[in-house]
Parts: structure tokens; sequence; C-alpha cells
């Protein structure tokens, strides 16, 4: 059987037209959801920043709603779909199964968003993105989520079918590619995330719809969490596994050990989601015995697998880096890396941002205990603006620079602009996600208008610090808000009036891409003690380092607080 | 690479190098090391939640808070007239959250141990006193008992961290701890 | 690359390690990874909720 194909003249790769276009149309309604998303953010911090607290409290409520909706499952699940159809299709040089299927997923995710969105911007369905009962929101604001969570389920069914035709036609050999199974165990998460949420937005749709006379408001967290969590750890894996993709396609870079890199993509499938009960630790009911057990993800083996990706992914940059003689001491390999390409840029700056803001932050106010000092503070909003801002967001836009010129064959505009944009957009978001901690760290809530809490009957005001931190916080939301413009600019702008490549020269090389060596060029590295990668390891105990220290310094911060038993 | 198929047909087998042989056994052990420290806090550490919980309708636990306000109560404050309660040492003290205020005030002594039962009449709400930074989540339906032993004094702000409606950032509620003779 | 790594490209199925052929069984994982969470996470969490006792 079949299909139209093209051969793409950068990679190699044959191109299955069908699959391409959706890769296509579902990148751009991410971007797209992307930057109204940012806006709504933009109009959080500016509100949040208290010299200016621009919205008033019934549109802020309602704009932190459509943000967190928007920004955590629109832009960023749109966005996954588009990468399972390319780590399947193109990767693995196979038609994509069932193409009708995958459009009917695109139109049911479009039209359950709109849905929800359309809902939550009439101003009577402000429960945020976690929509706790016994709290209730107008009835399509759930069936919204539930067209939407079937639509990105037929994108995972879409994906598995495609790894099955692969198989039977026999388009690769061995196993899939590492990135291919980063991506599965995106989808893997996915799958069980779409399901959670099946089983806990149906019964409260009927709920809102007057069908049921009750939910329990604990039992809903639970399983809401299953969803709302590990759909968060789609985004991990699918960043991880972009990672990877950009190491390769930059540097040829292999992984440093394929058995090791697949094992701590196994540990994320196995245990990652467990993470979900990260949400519930000051909860009544549950046993500290379910806590720990879940909120370690079973021995923190979800965390030793993303150390272990820490650890390989800058490794194998090194270990090509040293290869093409990049050998002077521990960091020339680093230093003399394509910073100016922001393919490069963006993906290393995710996986530092990702991995010391938001990996360390999350594992450690992920602990039983030191919870009681985080929970439900700004800390939280800090931590995850670590991980999906810092670390999915900008991990999606280098490889779209990558994605632009090569799918969509077209040269990016405004090239100084792409070069400087992860730099300004990860300097807002880690800016504000720091400040967001500090002022979690001083009490401030997360999810609230008015930390003077002027119209309150009993007074309370948070330290002048605090107040502080929430005006840095607006200062770097505004840097970042700058960064995402660019982003979305220079990538709009470069879809519609970009050159197009073929026209200009059918045989120019993607710009700054490595050229594809030809496979018998890829001499085998892994054994024992061939290879070294000092520089990696430097960098990583340096990690280690902050990660003990701010461990223990929690830990103490916690012991000099009230005694609780 | 990454985006191909693995180059060897068997490639579980591969010797790992060493550097990474190294990572993976410091990830693995410090994650032990993480995960142990949360029983170890259990048994040696002051401040674990307890598992103590029950379920209770809005009523019932409405009228045990009103009981015991009216019970101890020594003073009322504010516009409101919020009763201000002192209750003995070791005995069992109520905080109901409600849109939008925490009731009743509680008056604590320092050093003494009070067995604090919270939870909520209408939606969930978010206990944190301030500026301890103490959260607890407090959920309809069900009474969340927590020993607590304040070991500073003064006037503590209860601030509601989990959002509650229109109205969640004028929920504030008021802990004072006296200095014990 | 050593060539005791490389068997011959025409080598039974059998010779492949068990990790390896559960890494390579797509569906497997698929099984595994929305079965453990549903048992230790949802399963055991909500258990722990219905066996709540009553307030006196």
């Amino acid at each position: 059987m079949t299909s139209p194909y093209r051969v793409c003249p950068d990679t190699g790769f044959k191109v299955d037209l069908a699959g391409e276009k959706l890769i296509k149309w579902n990148a751009v309604t991410a971007v797209v959801f992307l930057a109204i998303g940012g806006l709504l953010g933009l109009l959080v911090a500016l509100t949040r920043w208290p010299e200016i607290h621009l919205l008033n409290a019934d549109d802020f409520y309602m704009v932190l709603t459509a943000h967190g909706f928007v920004i955590l499952l629109v832009w960023l699940i749109f966005f996954e779909m588009a990468l399972l159809y390319f780590a399947s299709s193109i990767l693995l040089n196979v038609r994509l199964a069932l193409p009708k299927l995958a459009w009917l997923g695109y139109w049911l995710m479009l039209v359950g968003c709109l849905i929800t969105v359309v809902v939550v911007l009439q101003g009577n369905s402000n429960v945020m993105f976690t929509s706790y009962v016994p709290m209730m929101a107008d009835p399509g604001f759930y069936l919204g989520i539930i067209i939407f969570a079937v639509g990105a389920l037929c994108g995972c069914a879409v994906f598995f079918a495609t790894l099955v035709v692969a198989k039977q036609e026999k388009t690769y050999e061995g196993s899939i590619p590492l990135v291919t199974f980063g991506a599965m165990t995106a989808a893997i998460i996915a799958v069980f995330t779409i399901a959670s949420g099946a089983v806990i937005l149906i019964p409260t749709l009927l709920w809102s719809l007057g069908f049921i006379a009750y939910i329990d408001p604990l039992m809903y967290k639970v399983i809401w969490w299953a969803m709302g969590h590990s759909s968060q750890q789609i985004n991990v894996a699918a960043h991880i596994a972009v990672w990877y993709a950009i190491a390769a396609i930059l540097f040829n870079a292999k992984p440093l050990s394929e058995k090791v890199s697949r094992f701590a993509f196994l540990m994320y499938i196995l245990f990652l989601q467990l993470a979900s009960a990260h949400h519930l630790l000051v909860e009544p009911a549950l046993s500290s015995e379910w806590k720990i057990v879940n909120t370690s993800y079973l021995l923190y083996l979800a965390v030793m697998a993303s150390m272990i990706h820490g650890l390989t992914v800058p490794g194998a940059i090194e270990a090509a880096q040293r290869k093409l003689g990049y050998t002077n001491g521990m960091f020339e390999w680093i230093r003399k890396a394509p910073w100016s390409n922001p393919v490069f840029s963006g993906m290393f700056i995710s996986l530092v941002l990702f991995g010391v803001l938001g990996g360390i932050t999350g594992v450690i106010m992920g602990q039983e205990q030191i919870n009681i000092i985080v929970h439900n503070t700004l800390y939280v909003p800090g931590h995850f603006h670590g991980t999906v801002a810092a670390g999915t967001t900008l991990a999606f836009m280098a490889i779209t620079y990558w994605l632009v010129p090569v799918l969509f064959r077209r040269e990016l505009i405004l090239p100084g602009w792409a070069k400087w944009q992860p730099y300004l957009f990860g300097l807002g978001v880690a800016g504000l996600s720091l400040a967001m901690m500090g002022a979690g760290t001083l009490g401030v809530s997360r999810r609230h208008w008015d930390i003077t809490f002027a119209d309150a009957a009993i007074k309370f005001d948070h330290p002048a610090l605090a107040h502080l931190m929430m005006g840095i916080n607006g200062v770097f939301g505004v840097i970042a808000t700058i960064g995402g413009i660019m982003f979305v600019v220079v990538i709009v702008g470069s879809l519609l009036w970009g050159e197009n490549r073929d026209e200009v020269s059918a045989a120019a090389p993607a710009p700054e891409a490595a050229p594809t060596p030809a496979p018998s060029a890829m001499s085998g590295h892994g054994s024992a003690g061939t290879m070294e990668v000092p520089g990696t390891f430097t960098f990583a105990l340096i990690f280690l380092a902050v990660f003990v220290l701010y461990f223990f310094v929690n830990w103490k911060f916690l012991a000099s607080t009230w005694g609780l038993s | 690479m990454s985006i191909y198929p693995p180059e060897d047909r068997i490639w579980w087998s591969k010797p790992v190098e060493k550097t990474e042989m190294l990572w993976v056994t410091i990830a693995f052990i410090w994650g032990l090391i993480m995960f142990f420290m949360m029983p170890y806090w259990h048994l040696t550490g002051n401040q674990n939640l307890s598992n103590e919980a029950y379920k209770i309708t809005a009523d019932s636990f409405a009228e045990k808070t009103e009981a015991f306000a009216k019970k101890y109560q020594v003073r009322v404050e504010g516009e409101n007239d919020i009763p201000v309660v002192k209750p003995p040492a070791g005995s069992d003290i109520y905080m109901l959250g409600r849109l939008w205020d925490w009731w009743p005030i509680l008056e604590l002594e320092k050093g003494k141990s009070y067995r604090l039962h919270l939870s909520s009449l209408d939606y969930q709400h978010g206990f944190s006193l301030q500026p301890e930074n103490i959260n607890l989540q407090v959920h309809p339906g069900y009474d969340l008992v927590t020993t607590i032993t304040p070991n500073s004094s003064g006037e503590f702000g209860v601030i509601c961290n989990e959002f509650c409606g229109s109205g969640h950032h004028t929920m504030v509620g008021k802990i004072y701890v006296k200095d014990g003779k | 690359m050593n060539p005791q790594d490389q068997p011959a490209p025409s080598a039974e199925e059998g010779d492949i390690p068990f990790m390896q052929r559960l890494l390579d069984n797509h569906f497997l994982l698929l099984f595994l990874g929305v079965a453990i969470p549903t048992v230790v996470y949802i399963i055991w969490g909500i258990i722990e909720i219905t066996a709540v006792p009553l307030a006196k």
C-alpha cells in the first residue's frame, strides 16, 4: 500500500504527505493557542503586580481559569499531537495510519477547547483549571474538556496504529528510534491521563446538568489529578524526546547508551503518573503510606530517570562535540556549541531551567511533610512555570525553529529575533518562576486577587518583601511575554511570508543543521571505558550539590514551624 | 542517533559507559535518601500530619463548632462581633471555613497542644496560617484532625489559599498565641 | 563496533534479552503504564477515602 510522499532534501526522511499536513495543522493551532494563553498569562501577572492590579477580581479569576486551561491543556496537547505524528510517521518512514481518525481527533480537540474557552469567557465558570467540586461550572465547561480529551485519544490511537503499520511493513529494523520511544512514553501517559479525565469529568458533567446529586470532593480530587498532573507528565516525556531529537539533529549525537536512556523512559511509563499525589499531601483521609509511595514515584525511580536524561542529553552532545575535535579542557564542547542557533539555545536553556527550577523544586515540595509549608502557595505555580513554561514550552519553541524550514519549507524571517528569542523568553520565565517561589516561601497564596486583603473583615498583610516579589514577577512576566510574542511573530511570519526553500534552492541544507552523515560514518561508541563526558559529569555534580543543599534547607525550614502531629 | 533505530541489533547487552553508570548509581541512592527522609521524619520530626479524619456533615460540624465557641468564648472582636475563643490546653478545638471567613478566632497558649478540627461548610478552602506558612486542605464533608503545638507567640493570620469564588481574597481568620506563665 | 556485539542479522529472535523484548513490546508497556498508576494511585486512594469513619 503506497501513499503520496516526498523525500525531505534536508534529512533524507520519506515524508508522508497526509501525516505532514496533520503535523502542520496541529503545530500551527498549538502556536495560536500559545499566543492566546500567553497574553492571558500577562493579564494575570499584571493583576498580581500590586502597583498595577490591572483587572477586577471576577475578571482576574476568569482570565486565570482560561490561562490555565489554554496553556496547560490546549497549547501543549496540540503540539504533542504534532510531535506524536512526527515521531511515528516521519521517523519511522511510514505512512500515518488512519489519517481520517487523526483529522477527527483534530476537529474534536478544536471544537472541544473552543467550547470550554467560550464558556469560561462568558464569566459563569470561574472555577479555575482544576474545577474542584462542589464549585460548579456551566455544563459546557466540562463538555468541552471531554470532547477535547476524546480528540486527543484519537491522536494517541493514530500514533499506536502507526507503530503497528511500521512494524508490519518493516519500514525500520530492530527497535524504534529513541525519540519515538520517548514519544511513545508520552502517548502512554496520555492514555492514562485521558482515561482518568473521562472517569471524573463525565460524572461531573452529569452533576452540573442535575442528573447526579453529589460528587465526593476528595474522590473528585484524586481522580482529577490523575488527569491534571499526568497531563503535565506527558509534557515531560515529550520535551525530553525533543531534547534527544535536537541533540541528534544538530550534533549527530548518539545516546550515550540506548539501554540506559530507554530504561529511564520505562521508569516514566511505570511510575511518573503516581506523582499526581503531589496535590494531595495535606488532604484529610489519605494515609501517609499512600502519600509517601505515590508522591515518591515509588522510591523516586522516576526522578532517577529524569536525572539520567539530564546527564545523557548533554552528555551525548559532549561526546559528539569531542568527536568533532572540541576536546580542549572540560568545557570547550559547550563553549563552542551553536549558541546563536535558537534550536540549540532554546533546547539547552530548556534543559537547564527544567532541571534546576522545575525539577529540584518539584521533588522537594513533593516530600510529604515539606508540602505543608508549600501547598497552594505561589511556590507551586513558580515550580510549574519552571517545568511547563521554561522546560516544555521552550523546548517546543526550539524544535519549531527547526520544523519551519524543514517541514514547512520556509526560511525563517527575522533571524535576529529568532536568535535572541530563547534567551529573552528563558530569562522571563526563569525570573517569574523564581519570584513566585520567593513569594510563595513568604506565604503568598496562589490564585489570589488581592494580597493586601483590603476588603477582608479581619485585617492581614504580607511582608513588604512579598509585595516586592509580586512586582518582580510582573516585570519578568512582561519580559517573558515579549519573548513569547517574538516567537509567535517569527513563526507565523515565516509561515506567511518566509521564502519558500524549495523554490530558492532545492538542495540547500537546513540553516545551521549538521549534514546528515551516511550510516556508515556513525561508528558505534558506548563500550565501557572508551568515552568520557567529564564536562557534563561536572555539571551534573554541581546540580546534585544544589539539589542536596536545597533539600536540607527546606527540612530545616520545616523543623522551625509549629509542631503538628 | 536518537532519531534512527539503534545500530546494534542487541543494544541491551552493550556495556554502559562508566561515568553514566556512576551517575545512575548516585541518582538511585539519592532517591532512596529522599524517600526514607519521609518515614524518618514521621519517627523523629515534629511536623507530621496525623492520618486522623472523619466524614461529617456541614450541619454537624457547624453545630460542634458553635457549641465549642459558646463554651470557651472570652470576648468578641471586629464589626461582625466574631467570637474569640480560648480553649483549655489539650482540648479539641474547632475552626470552620465558609464563604468567606474562618470562624471563630482562637486564642491559644504557646507550647501547649490542641487537637484542631478543620472542615468546610461549602466549597474547598485552604487553611493557610501566616506567617508560619502552614497549609492544610479543608474539604466539605471531612473533618481533618491535627494536633498543633504553637512554638511562637503573637497574632497569626489564617488566609484561604484554595480558590473559593469571587470573595476568596477576603477570607481571613485569626489565631492569637499568648506566652504561657 | 565489536564483532561480538553484532551477531549475524539472520540470528533468531530468541537471543534478544528479556528487557529489550519488553521495551520493544509497545502494547505491553501501554498496559503497564495504565495499570500501575490505576492500581497504586487511583484504586488504593479510593479505598482509603471510602474507609474514612463517620464522625461521632
